[in-house]
């Protein structure tokens, strides 16, 4: 297999800390994957309103260069990419008439299937040597009782039959990553419902009211921080948080679901910039820190005596 | 209809879209599912139910001019749970597409600003520049002050890069644009409502012209 | 020489409008062989029928050709035509100008000429045509019921109670059904078992009812008038003939924890059971799954674990060595009436149908379904009829009803109504707001379908005297909050989002037939839908036959049905099973295949490939006894002329009367060497 990698537009912007993370861990998880060559927008949240044959050429492009470019598997981090080249492709299975007009739309030939990846089916597909590099590094891990909710939203689940996630009501594949990572993943309600997408700039009070919802169930639950795997999600459950927020609330952290893997396997803070998260990670990493830091004294203790 | 030339086939396209979408809406009967699922529910005019109705029954003046097209998010709720499968989210897309085509300017000015500024940056850079985009959305929304508390937070985190990327490929990016008949001036003008349509928050929120045309009082 | 008439129907306009009828009766008139052809508007009505009576005896005719509809229509008309004008019925033929041809072509001039094909490889069909004789068999006068429910106790009581014999097979420990576990019925709010329970005993003890209950049908042989059937009588571990139903067993024993069926896994039971306490027969059952003794034996452990049930039978009744037992019964009439099961909304589902996700898969304490609200609601269920929510027995101050889980939704694969659901709903709500009288009852529905005699007055009185809360819309999800269930929904009627904090939701789901009606059904060669329900003869007209002649249908087996429907059925199944027994032989059509002995190579591909069982091997001996060559010989009783036997016969021994090979032949040379 050749895995080509699509950044996205986010991905170079205003998330940078998710290619930062997610380039991290995946070189300490030894995957090898190319960017690709020149890609473009796949133009989500915004050509498929306006034109559905756009909708689709904008990620066929980018597609057909992967595929150009010798590689037969894609992985998108953002899941909002994701989900456009995998509708895309989905699509133009399904319609003959638009796979038909796509060549001429495009001016490059169409590309053959390949297998589209989001990063939490990657993750969990190295869950096995996540668990390895955990227990090599440290015993007990470091998130060790760390409680997650993992926070799928939309695009990564729905439509189910172009994501074929494993269940589009109650998916569990982040969940293996979390654990995997040496955490605890929370039973809650709010995993696949919406944070308002990509009305953040456009409609900021739906998104803090939506928001909220998910905010307030993770913490009802329990959860300590929330895992997301999508640069849309994060920024309405981070940089919006705070207003999101009731006064005395304690804020909770959103970390992406390579940020929990990378700081599992001992990449540092800076590594997967975590400083660059509007809700401050300094006092989760702290109370981490202290209580892996406990727990090897008192084994250290038991070991003496 | 008109003489410029390719406007002909702008209408022949809505009507086509307005066709295959009105036989998909065909399949729907009316359980409100789509709608108790609907994170947006609260916001709209015509709930997405409604929208499915009034879509099998033809009465697209009501449709397009309906705020709720433009407050969906795709979020595929509906889709996943419609029991007919009549695919909600699809539906939607398609008449946004007709609404744009039709030349319809009913669409909530700080999404219509949204949209035409993601576009643009997309046609003009290939990909979405994002300090570009910030700045079209702020003067085509009006709304210069909103969320600049923000801007500085963003620039500390090295999150804004004042320069965009130099696509090889720019004029294939533009070459599609053009091919899928998306024009510069889709959408420009839209947003007739004053910027109060961003409220967002409140039921029944949005755009007040859609309310009045909406028609299920 | 062959005459031969052609009579061309204009079938009213349903042919005449794109066939040119009076051309292709003049056309046939010139083929060679045909004596007479005339056409005429309805050759089915009496003058019709009489003008091909009239032609037969002054034309002399030795064959009929009728171009008209499907032979499924009117073949049996004709041919009493046929035979009354003295000439044999088989010797006329129809041929479809219609179905075939006028009513799926447009071009008059092309469908006229395929018409004139039609009829004119019929016409040389019927050259070839043998006369024939009708087969007559003998009926076993004794009927046979699967299935215990109202519909099946229903129908053995019908043809019992006509002087004939019924075997009626139930696969539980009781009879009862369904309808047992229902603690008051609608319209009318009658106590459920206190109008079954009479009919159970009634059939118990009835002289012309033999009762198999814990029994399987597990082969049928055979045809109509004459099955024979194999039932499995699975081992009671308890001699029915020496117990005397004192309860003594079931007190003794340690196990006690197993969920109940009878209570839809809202109560336990003991290992050795007898379902409920009106059961019928009254005799226990060991649950061997369940059983300490037989679970020690399962794992090979040799000592004798428990036997506390022995211990306690002071007539000895217990019998742990008893094996399943097979029982051939003789029957002429079959009646199914296996009943339903409730859709469940789990992750797990058989093949076709998706779970409820957005419901939790069933996994959400007190979300429960229709049946379990029956017991809970009963005075003989696991809270003795007070209204208890499952998890933590509280009373429940907002019960959630949904309605159309499953059904209707043919995404999750189920686009039938289940037709009993609203009426139950607004029992349950009714039924709720009897005991918690300040209590909110809210109903989720898309339409109240309420046709039946009382039933729509009997849903308004659910909302004007009982107060139940009716919100049309389906609910999007299900999820637990703390101490409650958010149900969020969406009221269309006043365009609102509705979100309502249960704390118990009770789930209409799906009406589905029992589990391995399928595998019954190709047991007794009866079709069935995609569902799995048992297809009927005829959606209108042959509503409680099967496609299968002397198998009959009755019940939720065949679609969603309640109670007085399922009565009716089973009644009228029951007619028709006496309507059989009334006549001293059947009559059949000769339709079946025969081997020519002579020519047969004795390779027996026919008996591997015959759906009916019909094709046996038969020794040829010579004059001094000894086997010579073995042939195929088939049983035409058995025969059901499907020709699949003669399809596959290398050595064209096998012809199939009515569809012989020169018969075939011709018709294909008609049209391939005709202009």
């Amino acid at each position: 297999m050749t895995l080509a990698y699509y950044p996205g537009c986010s991905l170079k912007g205003t998330s940078r800390e998710f290619e930062e993370s997610f380039l991290a861990v995946t070189r300490a998880l030894r995957i090898e994957m190319t960017e690709i060559d020149d890609w473009s927008c796949c133009g989500a949240s915004s050509a498929h309103p306006i034109s559905r044959d756009l909708g689709v050429a904008l990620p066929a492009r980018n597609l057909a260069l992967a595929a150009e470019q010798g590689a037969d598997e894609v992985v998108a981090p953002c899941a909002a990419c994701y989900n456009r080249l995998a509708t895309a492709q989905h699509e133009l299975g399904a319609d003959a008439d638009l796979a038909a007009r796509m060549p001429g739309i495009l001016g490059h030939s169409l590309p053959p299937a390949l297998h589209i990846h989001n990063v939490v089916d990657l993750l969990a597909a190295y869950a096995p040597r996540i668990e390895e590099l955990v227990a090599a590094r440290v015993d007990p891990p470091l998130l060790a009782g760390l409680r997650v909710a993992a926070y799928y939203g939309c695009l990564l689940v729905r439509p189910n039959e172009v994501t074929g996630f494993d269940d589009a009501e109650q998916p569990a594949t982040m969940e293996t990553v979390i654990s995997a990572a040496g955490a605890s993943p929370v039973a809650w309600n709010m995993a696949v419902e919406c944070c308002g997408g990509a009305f953040s700039i456009s409609r900021t009070q739906s998104v803090v009211r939506l928001g909220r919802r998910i905010v307030a169930d993770a913490r009802a639950h329990g959860a300590q921080a929330i895992a997301v795997a999508c640069p849309l999600c994060h920024t309405n459950l981070d940089l919006r948080q705070a207003a999101m927020t009731a006064r005395g609330e304690e804020p909770l952290p959103a970390l992406f679901i390579t940020d929990l893997v990378g700081l599992a396997i001992g990449l540092s803070p800076g590594e997967l910039g975590l400083a660059r998260h509007f809700v401050d990670t300094e006092p989760l990493l702290a109370s981490l820190a202290a209580e892996a830091e406990a727990t090897a004294t008192a084994a250290a203790a038991q070991e003496s005596s | 209809m008109t003489n410029q030339s390719g406007a002909m086939s702008r209408s022949d396209a809505v009507v086509r879209l307005l066709a295959e979408t009105r036989s998909a809406a065909a399949r729907c009967y009316q359980c409100g599912k789509c709608s108790a699922g609907c994170p947006m529910v609260s916001e709209m005019t015509l709930p997405p139910h409604d929208i499915m109705r009034l879509t099998a029954h033809g009465r697209f003046a009501e449709v397009l001019s309906a705020d709720s097209l433009w407050l969906c998010l795709t979020c595929e709720t509906c889709s996943e749970r419609c029991p007919t499968g009549t695919d909600p989210a699809a539906i939607i897309d398609a008449l946004r597409e007709a609404a744009v085509l039709d030349g319809r300017r009913e669409v909530p000015r700080s999404i219509a600003a949204f949209h035409r500024s993601f576009l643009d940056q997309v046609r003009l850079t290939g990909r979405l520049y994002e300090a570009g985009f910030f700045a079209e959305y702020k003067l085509r929304s009006r709304a210069l002050l909103d969320d600049i508390g923000n801007a500085p937070g963003l620039v500390r985190r090295g999150k804004l890069h004042p320069l965009p990327h130099r696509l090889h490929g720019i004029g294939e990016v533009r070459a599609i644009f053009e091919r899928c008949g998306v024009r510069a001036s889709d959408l420009s003008g839209a947003g007739h409502a004053p910027a109060a349509d961003d409220a967002g928050g409140a039921p029944g929120g949005g755009d007040p012209g859609g309310g009045a045309e909406g028609g299920h009082a | 020489m062959a005459r031969i008439g052609v009579f061309v129907c204009h079938c009213g306009e349903n042919i005449g409008r794109t066939v040119d009828c009076a051309a292709v009766a003049e056309t046939l008139a010139g083929h060679p062989g045909v004596a007479h052809a005339e056409d005429y508007k309805y050759m089915c009505s009496d003058p019709g029928q009489a003008l091909i009576k009239r032609a037969i005896i002054d034309k002399r005719l030795t064959g009929v050709v009728v171009a008209a509809c499907s032979p499924h229509m009117h073949e049996k008309t004709f041919r009493r035509a046929a035979s009354q004008a003295g000439l044999n019925p088989f010797m006329c033929e129809m041929a479809n100008i219609r179905e075939h041809c006028s009513w799926i072509h447009e071009d008059r001039d092309a469908a006229t000429a395929k018409a004139i094909d039609t009829a004119r490889t019929i016409v040389e069909k019927v050259k070839h045509n043998e006369p024939l004789q009708t087969i007559h068999i003998p009926v076993t006068k004794r009927a046979l019921v699967i299935g215990g429910g109202i519909a099946g106790i229903q129908a053995a009581l019908d043809i019992a109670d006509g002087g004939h014999e019924v075997v009626l097979v139930e696969k539980d420990p009781s009879i009862g059904g369904h309808m047992a576990q229902l603690s008051e019925t609608f319209p009318t709010l009658d106590c459920s078992q206190c109008i079954l329970t009479p009919r159970m005993v009634e059939a118990y003890q009835h002289p012309n009812i033999k009762l198999m209950t814990w029994s399987e049908v597990e082969a049928v042989d055979g045809y109509i008038g004459n099955f024979t059937v194999t039932v499995r009588k699975k081992a009671r571990s308890v001699d029915a003939d020496v117990c005397n139903g004192c309860g003594d067993c079931l007190a003794a024993c340690p196990n006690r924890r197993t969920p109940s069926e009878f209570d839809a896994g809202l109560g336990t039971r003991s290992a050795i059971y007898v379902p409920f306490p009106q059961a019928v027969p009254n005799t226990p059952v060991i649950d061997r799954a369940n059983c300490g003794r037989f679970k020690a034996i399962a794992k090979g452990i040799k000592k004798e674990v428990c036997g506390k049930c022995a211990e306690a039978c002071l007539k000895g009744a217990i019998d742990f060595t008893q094996q399943d037992e097979l029982v051939t019964e003789e029957v002429g009439a079959i009646v199914v009436a296996t009943g339903y099961q409730l859709y469940s909304i789990g992750r797990a589902q058989p093949e076709g149908l998706t779970g409820y996700g957005e419901y939790g898969y069933g996994e959400i304490p007190d979300v429960i379904d229709g049946l379990q609200f029956e017991r809970l609601a009963s005075a003989s269920g696991p809270t003795a009829g007070e209204l208890r929510r499952p998890s933590d027995g509280k009373v429940p101050q907002t019960v959630v009803f949904v309605h159309c889980v499953g059904s209707r939704d043919p995404e999750k694969g189920m686009a039938y109504c289940s037709k009993i659901c609203c009426m139950y709903n607004a029992k349950h709500a009714m039924l709720y707001r009897h005991k918690v009288h300040d209590g909110r009852a809210v109903l989720f529905y898309m339409d109240v379908r309420a046709a039946g005699k009382g039933y729509d007055e009997f849903t308004r009185r659910a909302v004007e005297e009982d107060g139940a809360e009716y919100l049309r819309g389906r609910v999007s999800r299900l999820y637990r909050d703390g101490d409650v269930i958010k149900v969020v929904g969406y009221d269309t009627l006043a365009h609102e989002p509705v979100e309502i904090d249960a704390d118990m939701v009770v789930l209409a789901t799906a009406i589905r037939p029992q589990p391995g009606i399928k595998q019954l059904a190709q047991t007794l060669s009866v079709s069935y839908d995609e569902h799995g329900f048992i297809n009927e003869a005829h959606p209108k007209l042959r509503p409680v036959e099967t496609n299968t002649a002397g198998v009959y249908v009755a019940g939720a087996c065949q679609a969603p049905r309640d109670i007085p429907d399922s009565v009716a059925m089973a009644s009228a199944a029951a007619a028709k099973v006496l309507g059989l027994f009334s006549v001293a032989e059947l009559e059949r059509e000769p339709a079946v295949a025969a081997v020519n002995e002579t020519t047969c190579v004795g390779c027996l591909t026919c008996q591997r490939v015959c759906p009916y069982g019909a094709v046996e091997a038969k020794e040829i001996r010579d004059r001094d006894g000894n086997v010579v060559r073995t042939v195929a010989s088939i049983n035409p009783g058995v025969c059901q002329g499907c020709g699949t036997c003669q399809a596959v016969c290398m050595s064209k021994s096998i012809e199939l009367a009515t569809f012989t090979d020169a018969e075939m032949y011709s018709e294909i040379e008609a049209l391939a060497f005709w202009p």
